[in-house]
């Protein structure tokens, strides 16, 4: 594929926000989790953000006033990144520039509170806007309107894949000529249906998440958004890039991803080859991780059978919490970090990692140059992304 | 960027089956509303069908008589599948389970709430690898679905099997989140012509008017929208249709691929 400049990035997570405050935690082993505190949930532990009760949308994007939403607005704010999108439009005009985004419960939380607002015969409350803060395209609407764009702009919803997959859907459109830069990424907030949910999978941890480690035992819930604004690269421009994309479908069950890892190691194939790079090519992998049992044994077998034993490999959620359909982009741009100022990040609170894993944990925060970092996102549904990123 | 038409499926009022409605959608036989009966989702493991709610049912009907009529082995097929209000149904539920004393899910409900749930039973009943991206975008949603494919058919050069669905949903989303019926209809789009193509779609810059006829039942759900187009299919005469996309100013150009009446398979 064209290989496709982050021409700016904005990231807000539980460890920061923006990328400074983020390199800062990842290089000290500093995690953002702490015990469940959110709509009377208190099991296990949570990523939230910091700031988002306080945060105020503008006046004129009050409709849109969610927590979803003020989660991607504060992304906006991060790294100069609506003044990128603003020089975006100015170039290429602003039916030009797209949105792709994801989001897979997008102001659900709205929705949950007007719930339990309903009156005696069952109606929502009047004041209750639907169409901008739980209907899927809410992120997309507000994220066009609140960058000033005309391009086309639609959401991407596949489970914890969305915003890896909104990658490759916006670079799609860009190889097609239909859009000249593209901002991507995705926004999840916390909510009860997705606390409650995994709960009822029993694949909440008690402790903090620890994916990978022998002893893992579930994930930690978490929030964040994150968006990169895409457009084509020149040859030796300099900039991270993402250089290739790779999915694929497992067809095998709703929640437990192949025991056998072929969907994902098929989507880093693929990846690759988009990619125009061997294996040999990639420095390590940043891993989907979640902390689950299942997940992370058939994450590693995918990575293994691909690139051998041995691959350099980390996951993010250790300091995050699993930020759901955001983990795309929380992963991409933290890959894109790593690219830039040439460190691996540990793993918190790893001690052993499974000894039955083939690629290898790193645990401690590793100084060295990277050429190229493959970061994975896998979710319910059997869907599977994989991201190339590097220099062009 | 070209695309050729190699099947279509459709399920909606009046509407049981592509090659059933051609002729209704092509205006030589009147349109009567009708039941909308997805069949039993036979494709889908004995477990799973019984679960099976309406999405994945109609969805996994038109996608059936699409990839059947172009005559395509549906696991090397990539998706490009739009719905408003995806898995709506089953949120409702846990949306009142979720504000009652007791806001205890049930596992299976909660990963079937998903907006790719219907994506992801299609891929295991066809034993799919290929990847399958699942977009929203309201009453947009089949404009963004069929651009999304158009372009994903051009960057990647390979066939797209396009997937656009939307069911009523109960009281109180029934009103904020409008769908009047059932609706799905699917495409199999090639970049390289095939035998028995119907036509060739192209996306292009311009303006037009909308085809009046089956406004009514357009307006009536998201995948409805894709009526117009389908007329147009219907008709096998040069059509330009336009995207209804905003802030793209695109119409689909549609070229029927020969005079020869479509096979009657």
């Amino acid at each position: 594929m064209t290989p496709l400049a982050l021409a700016a990035t904005g990231l807000v997570t539980a460890i920061g926000h923006g990328l400074e405050p983020t390199a800062a935690a990842l290089r000290a082993g500093r995690d953002g989790l702490r015990p469940a505190d959110f709509a009377g949930v208190t099991h296990g532990f949570i990523g939230r953000v910091e700031g988002v009760e306080a945060h105020a949308l503008p006046a004129s994007l009050a409709a849109f006033d969610c927590r979803n939403n003020r989660l991607a607005d504060m992304a906006l704010d991060q790294d100069g990144f609506r003044d990128a999108v603003a020089a975006a439009v100015s170039r290429h005009g602003p039916t030009r520039v797209a949105v792709v985004v994801g989001t897979s419960t997008s102001g659900v939380l709205s929705c949950e509170e007007a719930y339990r607002a309903r009156d005696g015969q069952g109606a929502l409350p009047a004041g209750f806007d639907y169409r901008h803060t739980q209907d899927l395209q809410s992120l997309a609407g507000f994220l066009r309107d609140a960058l000033g764009l005309a391009g086309p702009a639609f959401t991407i919803s596949t489970a914890c894949a969305s915003s890896a997959r909104a990658m490759l859907d916006g670079a799609h459109l860009i190889e097609a000529g239909l859009a000249d830069a593209v901002v991507a990424g995705g926004a999840d907030s916390l909510c009860r249906l997705t606390l409650h949910g995994f709960a009822s999978l029993e694949l909440v941890s008690p402790a903090k998440c620890r994916p990978c480690d022998a002893a893992r035992d579930g994930i930690s819930v978490g929030e964040a958004a994150g968006f990169v604004l895409l457009e084509r690269a020149a040859p030796g421009d300099g900039r991270i890039a993402l250089l290739g994309a790779g999915a694929s479908s497992d067809g095998y069950h709703m929640s437990s991803p192949r025991p056998d890892g072929a969907g994902g190691a098929l989507a880093m194939r693929r990846a690759l080859g988009a990619a125009g790079l061997a294996p040999a090519d990639i420095d390590a992998v940043s891993l989907h991780g979640t902390g689950t049992r299942a997940n992370d044994a058939a994450e590693d077998l995918a990575v293994a059978t691909v690139f051998g034993p041995g691959m350099a490999a980390h996951a993010t959620k250790g300091f995050t919490g699993h930020p759901m359909g955001s983990s795309g982009i929380v992963g991409a741009i933290i890959a894109a970090l790593c690219l830039e100022q040439g460190f691996l990040p540990g793993s918190p609170r790893v001690e052993t990692p499974d000894p039955a894993f083939q690629s290898r944990v790193v645990t401690r925060t590793e100084t060295r140059t990277l050429r190229h970092v493959l970061a994975n996102s896998l979710g319910f549904g059997g869907t599977n992304v994989s991201l190339v990123l590097g220099r062009r | 960027m070209t695309a050729y038409v190699a099947g279509i499926g459709l399920l909606g009022p009046g509407l049981p089956g592509w090659a059933a409605s051609r002729p209704v959608l092509a205006g030589e036989a009147p349109w009567q509303s009708g039941e909308v009966a997805p069949p039993p989702p036979t494709l889908l493991p004995a477990n799973e069908r019984r679960r099976a709610g309406l999405p994945v049912r109609l969805a996994l009907a038109v996608c059936a008589e699409a990839v059947e009529r172009a005559g395509r082995d549906p696991a090397d097929l990539r998706g490009v599948f739009g719905s408003a209000n995806g898995e709506g149904l089953i949120l409702h539920e846990l949306l009142e389970t979720l504000a009652s004393d007791s806001p205890h899910l049930s596992p299976t409900r909660f990963h079937n709430s998903v907006h790719n749930a219907v994506a992801g039973y299609w891929a295991m009943a066809v034993h799919a690898t290929a990847p399958i991206t699942c977009l929203s975008a309201a009453d947009d949603t089949f404009a963004a679905t069929l651009m999304k494919a158009l372009a994903e058919l051009a960057a990647e050069q390979v066939p797209v099997l396009l997937c656009a669905y939307d069911v009523p949903l109960p009281d109180p989303l029934a009103r904020l989140a409008p769908a009047d019926f059932p609706f799905a209809c699917a495409m199999v789009l090639t970049p390289e012509p095939v035998p028995g193509a119907l036509a060739t779609l192209r996306l292009v810059s311009g303006t037009a008017s909308a085809d009046p006829s089956f406004a009514a039942l357009a307006a009536g759900n998201p995948a409805a929208r894709s009526l117009p187009l389908l007329a147009a299919l219907a008709r096998g005469v040069p059509a330009a249709v336009p995207l209804g996309l905003p802030g793209a100013a695109l119409l689909v150009q549609v070229e029927p691929c020969s005079t020869v009446p479509p096979s009657p398979r």
